[in-house]
């Protein structure tokens, strides 16, 4: 497939706006300018365009939800948090084509008229935050970027927002709490952020991955989109992979192509010729497949079927020398440390998980304490305030659906099954 | 207490902005970065001062965002090797195991010569290139031992 979104990353100099304008950058931007706002958000409606940021929410539909009063203030927010544990996407593009991401975002402000746009970066990406700063410098410098835009009187502003290490501030209500100034927790919905966001404003959220494909829709067209992959779940898509494979890495394929593909033949097989046993798809979230499994497309639809999701897209693969009851310790440790401590469901019964499973995966479990995990998993699920708490029930039931005997081994024996 | 730098790097963050407190976090990253990062309990007040805040809103704030260091004695050279999933499968324990015998200090503390601090961390999202560590504001990835010897000998 030819490349869309990583298409620019191995070029020299690749992040300046040269480089990018040398390769046809802003020629989609000039094209949208010229069309009616309305007609943006028709034509990624059209494209079926998913948000690519875990939740899979068409995003023309989320601009539509946009009010229409031209004297209203609005907002887009970009959300480059990029906190789940196996995601290392839009990383590529800050650092490598941010302005992909920025060309994306005045097209997505002038489709929703917001004036004010930002992109909140996780605090860590010290280096692709100052790329973005100066590649927004670049833009401004160009009349890409602020008052009256390239002569068509559009005007809008663009600044970067770092983050203090969070990953609840990737929930996009969390998210507008922090870039307000305050801890980030997130909101009650309704009222959804496209009829009160940032500053109690219309707000959309999207992902950086998102609004990067927003270009190449404008300039290549809906059908072409849509045409790339299943109907219902298209386009190109960053696979980030990672664990136990041969070449870790990102790999921009069509959404649906399926995880053996991506696993056996993009990403060399398994480490040292290893067997294969077990690859969470989407972020440590997404619920476990296995081997039989593989042979799925890796898109929304195919992977919501068979009770996992797509998630962000991180895959992480892993061979038969992993141990489960490890894996899972490891994962509810981060939702824990995680949690913003909202909700008590989600603070203490994480809290808790964590605490049976590292004595399960220390040898110091007790008779019943899988049936325990079941019924603190019975007792988050559904009942928090944001999914932060459901994802690492969703983790924990993935992993025991499959392998439930390592952790009745691991209780019984007081060692590991498998390491 | 704040530098002059400090301050008017604030006001700048103020311009950025539709209130003034949208500019508290960057701010106090910015008073934690003039103090070899670690934040006082006086900038924290003074940032707060600064943009017309209760102080209780810093300190809410410092003490939910984990980047923040208030009080905590991080040395010159803050070490965080990522524990989480994709780096834990291609050997961050090791990594770390092995950074601190080196160091002569457990995770979560610093060096007596106040030269390092060992801190293991979650998904710092660059999975693909496990295992990893941040020192100060730079990512090293693909690690081996003999990697981090040749990181750690060339730091200054
Ligand atoms: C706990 C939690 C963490 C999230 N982290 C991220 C993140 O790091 N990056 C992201 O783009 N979306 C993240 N999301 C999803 C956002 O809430 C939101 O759906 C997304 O930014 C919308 O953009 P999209 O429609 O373009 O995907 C997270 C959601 C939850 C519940
Ligand atoms: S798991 Fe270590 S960087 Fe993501």
């Amino acid at each position: 497939m030819e490349k869309i979104l990583l298409k620019n990353i191995h070029k020299e100099d690749s992040f300046k706006i040269e480089t990018y304008l040398a390769g046809g950058g802003y020629v989609a931007l000039k094209k949208a300018l010229k069309e009616r706002p309305d007609d943006i958000i028709q034509l990624v409606q059209d494209s079926n365009l998913r948000g690519r940021g875990g939740a899979g929410f068409p995003a023309g539909l989320k601009w539509s939800f946009i009010p229409k009063d031209p004297t209203m203030q609005k907002y887009l927010a970009c959300n480059a948090d990029e906190g789940e544990p196996g995601t290392f996407k839009d990383r590529a593009i800050i650092d490598n084509d941010p302005h992909l991401l920025i060309e994306g975002m005045i097209i997505t402000s002038f489709a929703i008229g917001a004036s004010s746009s930002y992109i909140y970066i996780r605090g860590e990406f010290e280096f692709g935050a100052s790329r973005l700063e100066e590649a927004i410098a670049e833009a401004y410098e160009k009349g890409y970027l602020g008052d009256n835009i390239l002569g068509t009187g559009f005007n809008l502003d663009m600044a970067v927002h770092r983050g203090a290490g969070a990953y609840i501030c990737g929930e996009e209500t969390a998210l507008l709490d922090s870039l307000e100034g305050r801890r980030g927790q997130p909101r009650i919905k309704p009222p959804f952020p496209a009829i009160a966001g940032l500053y109690g404003k219309p707000t959309v959220i999207n992902n950086v991955e998102t609004l990067s494909c927003i270009p190449a829709i404008v300039e290549k067209g809906a059908k072409w989109f849509a045409a790339i992959g299943p109907e219902k779940s298209p386009g190109p898509k960053i696979f980030g992979v990672s664990g136990h494979v041969e070449r870790p890495g990102l790999y921009e394929l069509p959404m649906g192509t399926s995880a053996r593909e991506i696993i056996f033949e993009h990403s060399g097989g398994m480490l040292g010729g290893k067997k294969f046993k077990a690859l969470i798809p989407g972020g440590v979230t997404a619920p476990m497949l296995v081997e039989e499994e593989l042979d799925t497309g890796m898109d929304f639809d195919s992977l919501a079927a068979l009770g996992s999701m797509l998630g962000s897209g991180g895959m992480i693969v892993m061979d038969e020398t992993t141990c489960m009851v490890r894996v899972s310790w490891i994962i509810n440790k981060f939702f824990s440390h995680e949690s913003c401590g909202k909700c008590t469901p989600c603070r203490e019964g994480t809290t808790w998980l964590t605490k049976v499973l590292y004595r399960i995966e220390h040898g110091e479990g007790n008779a019943g304490d899988v049936e325990l995990l079941d019924r603190i998993c019975g007792n988050i699920f559904g009942r928090t305030f944001c999914p932060l708490g459901d994802g690492a029930v969703m983790a924990l039931r993935g992993c025991m659906k499959h392998f439930r005997d390592e952790f009745v081994y691991h209780v019984e024996h007081k060692r590991c099954k498998v390491c | 207490m704040l530098t002059e730098e400090t301050k008017t790097h604030i006001e700048g963050l103020l311009n950025k902005y539709k209130t003034r407190r949208s500019a508290v976090m960057p701010a106090l990253m910015h008073a934690q970065k003039q103090n070899a990062g670690n934040l006082t309990e006086e900038d924290m007040r003074e940032v707060a001062d600064y943009i017309g805040l209760n102080p209780v809103v810093t300190n809410e704030i410092v003490g939910f965002y984990t980047m923040y260091n208030p009080l905590k004695d991080i040395g010159t050279y803050h070490i965080q090797v990522c524990a989480n999933l994709s780096c834990s499968l291609r050997q961050a324990e090791f990594i770390i195991e092995y950074l601190e015998k080196k160091l002569d200090i457990k995770s979560g503390e610093t060096t007596k010569n106040k030269r390092y601090t060992l801190t293991r961390v979650e998904c710092l999202g660059s999975c693909g290139t496990a295992p990893m560590m941040q020192i100060n504001d730079d990512y090293f990835e693909d690690l081996t031992v003999s990697k981090v010897d040749e990181i750690l000998s060339n730091l200054d």
